[in-house]
């Protein structure tokens, strides 16, 4: 008999088991769950966490103990923990895993997320209103803004976003293998190219680029600009003269030698040289494309801590120490007098800090053409999808 | 005397709940909101609505068929390959293995321990232009002086091949193994020849485990992406390409359900075909 009860026991619990299993689950699908423990407005309380997802290899790290000294110190001083995640590897595909919660007004339990404004996807999260207005009283070292950045098309007045990093879109080429390459027109063109060199899969990269090369603008796209730019893409793409449409999967085949040139970003290029100390990287000769990664908090994200880092983060000592490790270009003013100090090397180097003859040939991509289906149709039937 | 002791005939279904309860929260309702979903009409700024949109698939087989095509040879030929690079593999641990069995397993299965990514980017530097692989195709003349394998069909097709290899071989060692020996020296008892014996005892008694590893093979590897993505040019795209641009690059949901639910068809339609030509039975045994 004993056993006859346990066995009914057992199934009596596993059944309940299965409901508390199932229950939870089926209402996690169904919707429920508002903010993720935090106050959107006016309590000026800090969190116990900062939940902040980032991009890989966009922090610094101390090699020894792998951990992000910055964030270490924001702990230190605030009492705030960082909940720190490297799980932005693409806009699309972060876009399309955040989209389901905040189309149906639920939090998707971040504070802090880092997007690029040369994708509709930026643009897109403060169209629908799915991103926290910043509270700017909590960010006054919002003055080290540089002044490019204070006032782009999609957020003309900064409420909602903070630039993290920028970067910019060239031309690099491996010199033990051709000649320098310098023009978009040489890239294209030059059959000694042909099936060894790559164009990015962003839209805004590699069709910027050409529209520049066209003498057209890229930061105001018209249909016709639009269609010769692309037409040029799909010719080099059918020739054979462009091997494949890449993400930064180009920085190994580039070293090795399999390609020749490729369109590439600032950054990676500087990451690539320590170990590729002859790969170069330059602004095409009709000028480059800029594109910077850019703070905002997603609805139901904590405003108060959000922005109290932000401006922990505009901080010229704390940026110094971010540029310093990761080493693309950097938002926040004053931090090149404090590298030259500490590291005056990398405070000469011009893909760190663009002097302003760099800065005059790179150009913002049209913000409107971004988030144009027709024209996103198009550039995927070229990438063959 | 509990409930359960009076209705006996209850259990095995009350034992089958949390599996089925697994099976209609995390399969039957995410397949029916797909479903939903294919069927509506819209764009993404204004918002998609339901309403019985069937252009929506019909779009589906006359603008990508190119597309759904391109997969299901890429998988056929990669299932072929993997089959015949199994076979052998598989027949000799199970039949010459010896001690060294489980040794010889665990290096098929060993590539599972990288990620999917990783390994199909080591396909990259194997495959590369300056790499050994190229230079000897190129010093035998397969390849000309310029020649390459990466960005070209032939390299999708073999990494898929890789990727999905240990999919065909396990099944086919575990139909192998489970052969009893005596049947094959009964046959040559028999005076069948070697080849005789297996061609007509151990061939036929491994099917269960051919038609077990086409199948996992060939399905997933019909609705991959990363291959093509990593290792091919717009030219190789296949149709998971295409899923994938609709659903994170477009943002035309209900394009991308429709597509799935045809590449679904698609595969549902083969296989029973093959199963139809082949026997059930061979699958169970």
């Amino acid at each position: 008999m004993t056993d006859m009860l346990t066995r009914e026991e057992l199934l009596r619990r596993a059944g309940f088991g299965a409901a508390m299993l199932s229950i939870p689950g089926l209402a996690a699908a169904c919707g429920g769950g508002g903010g993720g423990g935090s106050a959107s407005s006016g309590t000026q309380k800090l969190a116990d966490t900062l939940r902040f997802s980032n991009w890989p290899l966009y922090i610094d790290v101390n090699e020894k103990t792998k951990t992000h000294p910055t964030l270490d110190a924001f702990t230190k001083k605030t009492g705030v923990k960082v909940d720190y995640v490297e799980d932005i590897n693409s806009n699309s595909e972060y876009f399309g895993k955040i989209q389901g919660p905040l189309s149906r007004g639920q939090s998707i339990h971040k504070d802090l997320i880092v997007l690029t404004d040369n994708e509709r996807f930026l643009a897109l999260m403060i169209d629908r209103g799915w991103v926290e207005e910043l509270d700017k009283d909590a960010i006054p070292n919002i003055s080290n803004l540089v002044d490019v950045q204070k006032h782009p098309g999609f957020d003309p007045d900064r409420k909602y976003s903070l630039p993290w990093q920028s970067g910019m879109t060239g031309i690099a080429y491996n010199p033990k293998v051709t000649k320098p390459i310098l023009s978009i027109d040489q890239l294209f063109e030059d059959k000694s190219l042909k099936g060894q060199m790559t164009a990015l899969n962003g839209f805004g990269d590699t069709l910027g680029l050409v529209m520049l090369a066209n003498g057209d603008d890229p930061s105001k796209i018209t249909d016709a600009s639009f269609k010769s730019a692309i037409d040029r893409v799909k010719e080099a793409s059918d020739s054979g003269q462009i091997r494949q449409f890449t993400g930064n999967d180009y920085a190994g085949p580039l070293s090795k030698g399999d390609l020749k040139a490729c369109i590439a970003w600032s950054g990676d290029i500087v990451q690539l040289l320590p170990d590729n100390p002859d790969l170069k990287w330059v602004i095409p000769k009709d000028g480059g494309i800029i594109w910077t990664d850019n703070m905002i908090i997603p609805k139901g994200g904590d405003v108060f801590t959000a922005s109290t880092y932000m401006n922990y983060a505009y901080t010229p000592a704390v940026a110094a120490k971010i540029a310093a490790y990761i080493q693309y270009v950097t938002p926040v003013k004053g931090t090149k007098e404090v590298l030259a100090k500490t590291d005056p090397a990398l405070a000469g180097n011009e893909l760190i800090f663009p002097t302003d003859a760099t800065l005059e040939k790179v150009h913002l991509i049209d913000p409107e053409a971004l988030n144009n289906q027709s024209y996103a149709e198009q550039w995927a039937a070229v990438l063959g999808a | 005397m509990g409930f359960f002791h009076r209705h006996r005939g209850l259990t095995p279904y009350l034992l089958l709940l949390p599996g089925l309860a697994w099976l209609a929260v995390f399969f039957l309702v995410p397949l029916g909101f797909l479903a939903y979903q294919s069927l509506q009409s819209g764009t993404f700024d204004v918002g998609y609505a339901f309403d019985w949109a069937w252009g929506n698939y019909w779009d589906a087989l006359q603008r990508y068929h190119p597309w759904l095509v391109r997969s299901l040879v890429y998988a056929a030929i990669a299932t072929l390959l993997a089959l015949v690079i199994s076979y052998p593999l598989a027949y000799w641990i199970a039949f010459r293995g010896g001690r060294w069995k489980n040794v010889l397993l665990v290096m098929i299965i060993a590539p599972f321990f990288v990620t999917y990514l990783i390994r199909t980017l080591a396909w990259q530097t194997i495959l590369a232009d300056q790499g050994p692989v190229v230079s000897l195709l190129r010093d035998v003349g397969i390849l000309g002086a310029n020649g390459r394998v990466l960005a070209t069909s032939t390299a999708v097709v073999a990494g898929i091949t890789y990727n999905f290899l240990p999919f065909m071989a396990l099944p086919l060692y575990v139909a192998l193994e489970a052969i009893d020996h005596r049947l094959i020296e009964a046959a040559e008892d028999l005076y069948a020849s070697k080849l005789q014996a297996f061609l007509r005892v151990t061939l036929p008694l491994s099917m269960p485990g051919v038609v077990a590893g086409t199948l996992l093979t060939f399905i997933p590897a019909t609705g991959d992406f990363i291959n093509a993505q990593l290792l091919g040019t717009p030219k190789q795209a296949m149709i998971g390409n295409v899923i994938q641009s609709k659903f994170f690059n477009l943002l035309d949901y209900p394009g991308a359900a429709a597509l799935s639910f045809t590449l679904m068809a698609a595969v549902l339609i083969l296989i029973a075909i093959y199963a139809r030509a082949i026997g059930t039975e061979k699958l169970t045994g």
